[in-house]
């Protein structure tokens, strides 16, 4: 009994672990969907997770509480943030997001939080993450998606268009920024402790790459790319130590030989029609 | 008059691209720009349509100054144009890229995509670019990549974008180059028939015989300055434009 108990819990974690990455990769999908590389979401995720920490432990305020509190906060921080970076394009823009991150980091180093998390009583990473998916999933055939994909495809055009190119790109951001938070709350209330590396250079690169590998086409990809990534080392157990190189070596597998992600293993009709006219990286 | 020009400037580094321009355009007609490589006839378009900034002078549209606006702004005013080098949202479907194209005349379907059961009903906008796709003999093709048509149909393509806006002023750059004999003759039909409901067009064109036919006035750009403007018969008839410009064509023809 003992040994199931065990069992059940290290998966449970497991499973809570994944809706995290899933929610994580769904939130860079935005930006990267409208065409815009921004590596911010796991400040933002740091903001909420720090802030719902906080006022759990030292407010005493009710677990749903801090959580919507902590969200709420860091998203409404994307907002100045994204009226300041997004007068910068391209690899400027996720220099600049990336630095907002470091910035982040060092303020939150100050104020280490241990404690035990109160688990996610009620609202499991599981139903958000099918509410954030299916949200977006229908955001994407809307005229917003649209704008984004227009965007995407060639900014000069979009505008020329009638598209406000700086008010969607921010949306897009805000939008992510949103998104990350939640997910920040939850895992702070998921993991017994919480410290500023979680939200640091390296988990912004994780983001990106779980969208990357699963592929910006449609929302299904994020997830693809969560699941998996997060997933098979800790099942396959013998890759844990190798974990970044097992990553590393999917990434260029990936980007080599199905640039559009492993989501369109199931649509490569549509890719390689996109190839022939050498839009296959856009999306 | 729909577009009025004043003096329009426009420099990178020392170069005055254009330089001094007065130009209006009026509904209903085709005014054509034409001039040697690199006279300044897509700046000046840019400024028009809000991918470049004036350096001097106003661009008055409808009456009210657009010289300081973003493009989205002019678009939304009525103000739709092609590229020269064809810029189309190429890994999109050809239908999408017309319905972006009405970007600036759809309400926003956000809210209703997301209710469960929710009713998005973009039927309208469907009927719309449908009949666009229908004027530019696009027809059998809505559900094609757009980067996937010939060249002369991804033209055309764009052109249809462009109107999808129901736009009042229509900026052309270069709208026959690479087009066959018969494309360019069915692209002259079609400006004709839009002027004839009420646009106008300005057309940036190099084929002479094209814009002798089509445009009501003529205006000539030649170092970023504007050396004549005309009915096709009076510049042709000018000599300093035979001298800047046309009489390369008559050698080369
Ligand atoms: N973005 C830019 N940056 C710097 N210089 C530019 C830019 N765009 C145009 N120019 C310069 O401005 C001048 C006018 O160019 P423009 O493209 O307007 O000419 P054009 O009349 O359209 O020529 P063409 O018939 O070749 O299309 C040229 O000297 C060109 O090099
Ligand atoms: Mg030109």
């Amino acid at each position: 009994m003992e040994a199931v108990g065990e069992f059940l819990r290290a998966y449970s974690t497991l499973f809570g672990g994944i809706g995290i990455s899933c929610l994580l990769a769904l939130s860079i999908w935005v930006t990267l969907y409208a065409g815009q590389l921004t590596l911010g979401n796991a400040a933002f995720m740091g903001v909420a997770a720090y802030t719902a920490a906080l006022l759990t432990l030292k407010a005493q305020w009710p677990f749903p509480v801090a959580l919507l509190a902590g969200a709420a906060a860091a998203t409404a921080l994307s907002l100045p943030l994204g009226l300041i970076v997004f007068r910068l394009r391209g690899v400027y823009l996720a220099i600049a997001t990336l630095a907002f991150g470091e910035m982040v980091r060092i303020v939150i180093l100050a104020l280490p939080i241990t404690g035990r998390g109160q688990g996610l009583n009620g609202i499991p990473p599981k139903t958000s993450v099918a509410a954030v998916a299916y949200v977006l999933a229908r955001v994407r055939v809307s005229t917003l998606g649209r704008a984004w994909a227009a965007i995407r495809e060639d900014e000069l055009a979009a505008a020329a268009n009638g598209i406000a190119v700086r008010r969607y790109t921010l949306a897009a951001f805000v939008i992510g920024a949103a998104v990350a938070s939640w997910a920040g709350g939850l895992s702070a209330h998921q993991n017994f402790s919480i410290d500023p590396g979680q939200f640091g250079f390296s988990t912004a690169v994780q983001i990106l790459v779980m969208a990357v590998v699963g592929g910006i086409p449609n929302v299904l990809g994020p997830l693809l790319g969560a699941a998996l990534l997060t997933a098979l080392p800790e099942l396959l157990r013998f890759l844990r130590e190798y974990r970044d190189i097992f990553q590393g070596a999917i990434l260029i597998l990936v980007i080599a030989y199905l640039p559009r992600g492993l989501i369109t293993l199931f649509d490569l009709a549509r890719t390689r029609r996109l190839m022939r006219i050498g839009q296959a990286d856009v999306a | 008059m729909l577009l009025e020009i004043r003096r329009l400037t426009k420099r990178f580094g020392g170069v005055e691209a254009v330089a001094d321009v007065d130009l209006s355009a009026e509904s209903g007609s085709v005014l054509s720009l034409i001039g040697p490589n690199g006279a300044g006839k897509t700046t000046l378009v840019n400024c028009i349509a809000g991918q470049f900034l004036a350096d001097g002078g106003v661009v008055g549209f409808r009456g009210e100054d657009i010289t300081r606006l973003p493009p989205h702004e002019r678009a939304k005013r009525g103000i739709a144009r092609t590229f020269q080098g064809v810029r189309l949202f190429k890994g999109l479907s050809v239908l999408d890229n017309v319905l972006i194209g009405r970007h600036s005349r759809t309400r926003s379907d956000v809210v209703a995509r997301i209710i469960p059961f929710g009713r998005a009903d973009g039927a309208g906008d469907r009927d719309k670019a449908g009949e666009l796709l229908h004027l530019v003999d696009l027809d059998s093709r809505h559900s094609e990549l757009a980067g996937e048509l010939s060249y002369g149909e991804q033209r055309r393509l764009e052109i249809a974008r462009a109107l999808a806006a129901e736009p009042s002023l229509l900026l052309l750059d270069e709208p026959a180059a690479g087009l066959n004999a018969a494309e360019s003759a069915r692209l002259r039909e079609l400006v004709r028939a839009l002027a004839g409901a009420g646009l106008a067009i300005v057309l940036i064109e190099h084929d002479v015989r094209l814009v002798m036919g089509v445009s009501e006035r003529i205006a000539v750009l030649n170092f970023g300055r504007k050396i004549a403007e005309g009915t096709p018969r009076e510049v042709q008839a000018d000599p300093g434009v035979r001298e800047a410009y046309l009489g390369v064509e008559d050698e080369a023809v």
